[in-house]
C-alpha cells in the first residue's frame, strides 16, 4: 500500500523519536504538574502568583510560538545578555532536548490543573489521620496524598498524554528526525506527498488508539485497586 | 520590542491578527454548520450513517492539526490532474484556502464530539414533553433538543474555539501571514527573536481570555434561568 520508494520502514522507524520525545516530556510534564499544584495551594503568596502565571500564560499562548520562543529566542536571549557583559557564547540547543522541555513545559500546564483538582478530591481526614500517625509531611504526601492523587489524576493524566503526543509533531519545524520530518523528507523525495503524510497520519492514529486502550484497561484496574 | 519597532511593525501585526481572526472565524462558523449533522450521524442507529462519521471524528481528532494541514495543502499536490478536471485545483493550490479546509474539518470533528456528548445528556423528560406536546423529528431537534444540547455543550465548545484559535498558529507553517507568520518575517528581517515572540506571544494571551470572557458572559446568559432559581 505505502510504497514510497522505500522510505515507509524509515518513517515508520521514526516513530521510536516520537514516542521517546512524548515520554520524556510527559515526564516533565508530570513532574512540573506536581511543582505546580503543590505552588498553587503554598501559603506564600508570591509561590501561588507564580503557579498562576505559569498555568495563565502557558495556555493562553499557541505552542508553535512557544517553542519558536524557547529554541530560537532563548539562545538570542542569554547571547545578547552575554555580549553585554563583554563574553561572546554560543548556544546551540539540542532539538530533542529543546522539544522535550518545551513540549514538558506547556503540558506541566495542563497537568497542574489535573494535579490540583486531584489533591483537592482527596478527604482532609487522610492527611489529619496521617498527621495523627506521626508522619512527617513529606512521608505523608509519599504515602497518603500521591497515591490517592494519582488515582483522580489518571483520567486527567491519560487526555494531556493523547494531546501532547500529537503536539510532538511540531517539533519537527526544529529539525528532530520524528514522524513528521521523516515524512517530509519523504515527500519531497518522492513526489508523493499525500502518501507519506497520510502513513504519518495513521502512525499517530495507532499511537492514540493504543493509548485509548491502555487509558481505558489502566483505568480500570486501578478502579479495582481502589474498591477494598 | 520598542516604540519605534511598534510603530514600524504595528500595521503588520495587525494584518496578521486580522488573518487570524479570519481563518480563525471562517472555520469555527462552517465546522459548526457541519458538526451538527456529523453528531447526528454519529448518534444514528443506521451503520451507513454511524460508521462514516465514526471514523471521520476518530481520523481528525487522532491526528495533528500540522498533519492533517500538510495532507492537504502539500498532498493535494498529488492529485493535481484529478483536481484540475474536476476545477478544484485552483481552490487547493491556495494556503488559504487549504487551512481554512482544515482547520473547519478539524473543529468539526472536535465539535461534532462535544455535541454528540451535549445531545444524549438532554434530559430524557424534556424529550418525552416534546413528544407529548405533539412535537417530532425536525420541530423536536430544533425547538428542544438542540437549544438545550447547546446549553449543555457551551463550555466545553468555547474552549474548542479558544483552541482553534491557538492552533491557528499553524498555518504560518504552509506560508501565510497570519500572526505568528507575520512575526517570523519580522524576525527574519530584524533578528529581534525574543522581543518579537514575546510581544505576538502576549498578543494572543489577550486575544485567548478576551474571548474567554465573551464566552463566560454567554454562558451566563445561556444558564439564566438556574441563575434566577438559587
Amino acid at each position: 500500500m505505502f510504497e514510497l520508494g522505500g522510505y515507509t520502514p524509515i518513517i515508520i522507524a521514526a516513530m521510536k523519536n516520537t514516542l521517546l520525545v512524548g515520554l520524556a516530556a510527559m515526564i516533565l510534564a508530570i513532574v512540573f504538574g506536581l511543582l505546580g499544584a503543590w505552588a498553587k495551594v503554598a501559603s506564600q503568596a508570591w509561590v501561588r502568583g507564580l503557579a498562576n502565571t505559569y498555568t495563565t500564560v502557558v495556555r493562553g499562548v499557541p505552542e508553535l510560538i512557544l517553542l519558536l520562543l524557547f529554541y530560537y529566542g532563548f539562545p538570542q536571549l542569554v547571547q545578547d545578555f552575554a555580549e553585554s557583559m563583554g563574553y561572546e557564547v554560543l548556544i546551540d540547543i539540542d532539538p530533542f532536548l529543546a522539544g522535550t522541555i518545551t513540549i514538558g513545559f506547556i503540558y506541566g500546564a495542563f497537568c497542574t490543573e489535573v494535579f490540583r483538582g486531584a489533591f483537592a478530591s482527596i478527604p482532609t481526614g487522610q492527611a489529619e489521620a496521617a498527621n495523627a500517625l506521626g508522619m512527617s509531611n513529606f512521608l505523608m504526601f509519599r504515602r497518603i496524598l500521591l497515591p490517592q492523587a494519582m488515582y483522580f489524576a489518571l483520567p486527567g493524566l491519560g487526555n494531556v498524554w493523547m494531546v501532547l503526543i500529537k503536539a510532538t509533531a511540531l517539533i519537527s519545524i526544529i529539525q528532530l528526525d520524528e514522524i513528521m520530518r521523516m515524512a517530509k523528507i519523504a515527500a519531497n523525495a518522492t513526489r508523493e506527498p499525500f502518501t507519506a503524510y497520510f502513513l504519518a497520519s495513521l502512525l499517530f492514529l495507532g499511537i492514540t488508539a493504543v493509548s485509548m486502550v491502555g487509558q481505558h484497561f489502566l483505568e480500570k484496574r486501578v478502579a479495582k485497586a481502589g474498591q477494598h | 520590542m520598542n516604540m519605534e519597532m511598534l510603530a514600524e511593525f504595528g500595521p503588520r501585526l495587525l494584518d496578521g491578527f486580522w488573518v487570524t481572526i479570519g481563518i480563525t472565524s471562517l472555520s469555527v462558523l462552517i465546522g459548526l454548520m457541519l458538526a451538527v449533522p456529523v453528531a447526528l450521524m454519529r448518534l444514528s442507529d443506521l451503520k451507513i450513517l454511524k460508521w462514516p462519521s465514526y471514523i471521520f471524528i476518530f481520523y481528525f481528532r487522532g491526528t495533528p492539526i500540522l498533519v492533517q494541514l500538510f495532507l492537504v495543502y502539500y498532498g493535494s499536490g498529488q492529485f493535481r490532474l484529478e483536481l484540475s478536471e474536476l476545477g478544484l485545483w485552483q481552490y487547493f493550490r491556495g494556503a488559504y484556502f487549504c487551512a481554512v479546509f482544515t482547520l473547519t474539518l478539524n473543529t468539526c470533528a472536535y465539535t461534532a464530539e462535544i455535541f454528540r456528548g451535549a445531545i444524549k445528556s438532554v434530559s430524557i423528560g424534556v424529550i418525552e414533553a416534546g413528544r407529548a406536546c405533539g412535537m417530532s423529528g425536525i420541530l423536536l431537534y430544533r425547538r428542544v433538543i438542540l437549544p438545550q444540547a447547546l446549553r449543555i455543550a457551551w463550555p466545553a465548545y468555547g474552549n474548542e474555539i479558544i483552541f482553534l484559535m491557538q492552533a491557528s498558529s499553524l498555518v504560518s507553517i504552509i506560508t501565510l501571514l497570519d500572526l505568528t507568520g507575520v512575526a517570523r518575517r519580522i524576525i527574519s528581517e530584524t533578528f529581534a527573536v525574543y522581543e518579537v515572540y514575546i510581544f505576538v506571544a502576549l498578543l494572543y494571551l489577550a486575544i485567548t481570555y478576551i474571548l474567554a470572557f465573551i464566552f463566560k458572559r454567554i454562558e451566563n446568559y445561556l444558564q439564566r434561568h438556574n441563575k434566577a432559581l438559587s
